[in-house]
């Protein structure tokens, strides 16, 4: 957490009045806030003009949509870790936000939600866009407040950025009336956070942690499961020295992308529904499992109660509420991720740590590597598994990529092999068509110098499009490339696998006319106009030998920029362990049929 | 299997709802649940009874503890708590009958604080077993209206209080 203080107003040094819209800009520039992404409306129009007047320490930067504005600041929070805050008007301007808030509490994201809301002889009345987004958002929250007086400004604000960037980060919602932006009163900024029910800090034993040590010499096949939580506690560092000590080799799920880096060799990638071969098999064949600041998703352990069922389960999580939640395990440790690894690196020196002999295991790791890589098929036309693999080559593994949700979502994590935390940005819990661009414009207001990318399908770049009108006008160089395929393609694959191939609503184009590299007149809408429209610089590819080079404009290009990459829709991403199901059921080739009856599964 | 928990929450707006809609939204049931300040006016207890297994009781605690304004959780066990509750039942009753009713009250050291011509409020408190047998004796009667508190519960030594977490 940043507690930079930049310029802080001289007005409150001397404790004079101010308005509530102006105390609530000064505590966020007290947080170290930089960046505010903000839609204006009537019940919050005071705070926007208390943040005009503060235009030189905070940055507000206008979406074209709320959703968009809360991604934005999801993004922003997701590549640094700081929280990131958005902005609404009450009633419609504060509903666009709940999508935003459920997505950042299921991947655990310090996001900060301020919300105008109706003045408060107008609360209950059915005012003019009155909404209760605080009860609306009850059950999507990390916590909130309704403030209701202006000297408390100060306060609300200091805890809601204590609560969403410590312990197991979540968002947090701030509805403020607008009477309470409008009323002068004196804000004290030294008020003490005084949170008595609330204790982030949680430190695992020597003696749990020892039996961890204990635990993993006395193992022949041992799988560190790390999640997301290892890249939440900022202990990439402490993971690599810790498997690099123990020989442990590492799977990550999706959440965890990056906190080891894929190109080592002790790196499985990421395993479930989607993951490598190699990952999910020695998951199952392990007998040791290390769960650190996982939760045992469903989309990763497909049949919980087969999940490494050989193995002894280590938990370690900061929330004490994931162990035992999904599955039952044998070692279940409250920890702060960064600690534990620290301390266990320590007790290893200090208890002169045997680490096992794991080269029998390693053998056949590197076995399933060789014989179960991701593949696919060649084609005559581009395929999307291509595009991510020319665009890995050319970025060298080092740009930011934020997804949508689909096969393209997939495809992007599986042919990128990430080195760095923070560098793969998804909604992973929630699923949210749409994050993508948003998330990549927070990202790149975060990081200007790095290269930011979107990599989304035509289904979900649809739902957000407008944000392109940010990147033009605010000047945010971050990029998309669509994998256009003119279908919903993760449903499609479904329908093929579950439901015998019947289309129900996921052709995005016309159904009679389907739009495909060899049917390139059909292609709908037309992405580059929209884009041209907008004033971003765009260009289609659909031709196999003009992959490189459009790849490579993209890059070259200061600026957003949007490639439509014109791909067949009857790819199916593999591997591919049907819910429900286990690592037995695991689809590998295209042809490969899986007894399933129609419509299992979630 | 029925299990009583008492958690002292900050006696804030919204804390109810907060409280009860973790049990909605994560499919625990509530049998009852009673809120009310206690005698330092910044706290209230709420004491629900929640049905459902020992994992579901483990799962419960575990997630009102992560709710900001809970201060602490206690999953009694068997014998760990004194437990009342108080029932007010409104039950038909005439000159005829009225006789009969008070010497159930008096067995089972209820109280009648209200009688009308057509009818009496009845007062009862006790532990689960004494309510319910309570209940099946004046059911014979015609009960117009019940209301009833739910579960109250103390601890009966000073436990130490668990890692708020």
């Amino acid at each position: 957490m940043s507690t930079k203080i930049k310029n802080p107003s001289q007005l409150s040094e001397k404790q004079q009045s101010m308005i509530g819209a102006d105390l609530l800009v000064e505590a966020l520039i007290r947080e170290g806030v930089e960046h505010v992404f903000a839609y204006p409306g009537g019940a919050s129009m005071e705070m926007h003009q208390s943040l005009v007047k503060r235009e030189s320490d905070i940055q507000t930067i206008l979406p074209r949509f709320e959703q968009g504005g809360g991604f934005m600041a999801a993004g922003y929070a997701r590549a640094t870790g700081k929280a990131g805050v958005c902005m609404a008007t009450s009633g419609p301007g504060a509903t666009n936000l709940v999508t935003c808030i459920a997505d950042s509490n299921m991947d655990s994201v310090p996001l900060i939600a301020i919300t105008g809301q109706v003045p408060q002889h107008l609360i209950g009345k059915s005012a003019f866009q009155e909404t209760d987004i605080y009860g609306m958002t009850l059950s999507a929250v990390k916590h909130s407040f309704l403030v209701l007086e202006p000297q408390d400004i100060p306060k609300v604000v200091k805890q809601a950025f204590h609560i969403a960037t410590t312990g197991r980060p979540g968002p947090v919602l701030i509805d403020i009336p607008k009477d309470v932006q409008q009323t002068a009163a004196v804000g004290n900024f030294d008020e003490e956070i005084g949170l008595p029910g609330y204790n982030p800090l949680k430190k695992s034993s020597d003696k749990d942690l020892s039996e961890v040590l204990e635990l993993i010499s006395e193992s022949r096949q041992p799988v560190l499961y790390a999640g997301g939580g290892v890249i939440t506690s900022n202990a990439a560092d402490e993971l690599y020295k810790f498997v690099k000590q123990t020989g442990v080799p590492v799977a990550t799920t999706l959440m965890g992308v990056g906190a080891y880096p894929e190109t080592d060799d002790l790196s499985m990638k990421w395993f479930g529904m989607h993951g490598t071969a190699t990952g999910n098999y020695a998951v199952a064949n392990s007998d040791l499992l290390l769960a650190f600041g996982a939760r045992f998703d469903d989309r990763i352990t497909g049949n919980v109660r087969k999940f490494a069922e050989k193995a002894q389960i280590v938990h370690i999580d900061i929330d004490r509420s994931e162990h035992h939640k999904n599955k039952v395990v044998q070692y279940p440790i409250q920890s702060d991720i960064k600690y534990a690894l620290a301390r266990m690196l320590e007790l290893m020196t200090e208890k002169k740590f045997k680490a096992p002999d794991l080269s029998k295991w390693h053998e056949r790791i590197a076995k399933w590597k060789k014989e179960f890589p991701f593949t696919y098929q060649k084609s005559e036309h581009i395929m999307p598994q291509e595009a991510m693999e020319v665009l890995y080559e050319l970025t060298e593994g080092e740009a930011i990529l934020t997804t949508g949700v689909g096969q393209h979502q997939m495809w992007a994590p599986q042919y990128y092999n990430f080195k760095h935390p923070r560098s793969f940005l998804s909604s992973l819990g929630l699923g949210t068509m749409g994050f993508g661009y948003p998330a990549a414009l927070g990202a790149k207001v975060a990081f200007p110098n790095r290269e930011v990318i979107d990599i989304d399908g035509d289904g979900s770049f649809l739902m957000n499009i407008q944000e392109l009108a940010t990147a033009k006008v605010e000047g945010i160089g971050a990029k998309v490339m669509i994998l256009n395929n003119q279908h919903l393609g993760m449903v499609v694959q479904w329908e093929d696998r579950f439901y015998e191939g019947v289309r129900a609503q996921t052709i995005l184009g016309d159904p009679n006319n389907i739009g495909s590299p060899a049917n390139m007149d059909a292609i709908y809408p037309n992405y580059v106009e929209i884009a041209q429209g907008f004033g971003v610089k765009a260009r289609q590819v659909f031709k196999k030998e003009d992959l490189r080079d459009a790849i490579q404009e993209m890059l070259d290009h200061y600026g957003p920029y949007l490639l439509d990459v014109i791909v067949p829709y009857d790819e199916h991403v593999l591997p591919m362990i049907p819910s429900g199901r286990t690592v037995a059921d695991m689809i590998l080739s295209p042809d490969q049929q899986v007894k399933l009856e129609k419509g299992s599964g979630l | 299997m029925k299990h009583t928990i008492s958690v002292l929450v900050e006696n804030k707006f919204g804390v109810l709802a907060r409280v009860a809609g973790m049990f909605s939204g994560r499919g625990f049931n509530i049998h009852s649940l009673n809120v009310a300040p206690i005698h330092d006016r910044s706290l209230s207890r709420v004491t629900v009874v929640a049905v459902g297994d020992d994992f579901v009781l483990d799962q419960i605690i575990k997630q009102l503890n992560k709710l900001v304004n809970v201060i602490r959780v206690i999953g009694f066990k068997r014998g760990e708590a004194v437990e009342r509750e108080l029932l007010l039942a409104k039950i038909a009753a005439n000159s005829e009958n009225r006789s009969e009713i008070i010497q159930i009250c008096d067995i089972f050291r209820a109280k009648i604080i209200n009688v009308h011509t057509d009818s009496m409020i009845l007062e009862i408190t006790g532990d689960e077993g004494k309510v319910r047998a309570f209940l099946d004796m004046i059911e014979q009667f015609e009960v117009l209206e019940l209301s009833r508190t739910g579960k109250l519960a103390l601890e009966r030594a000073k436990i130490n209080p668990p890692d708020a977490s």
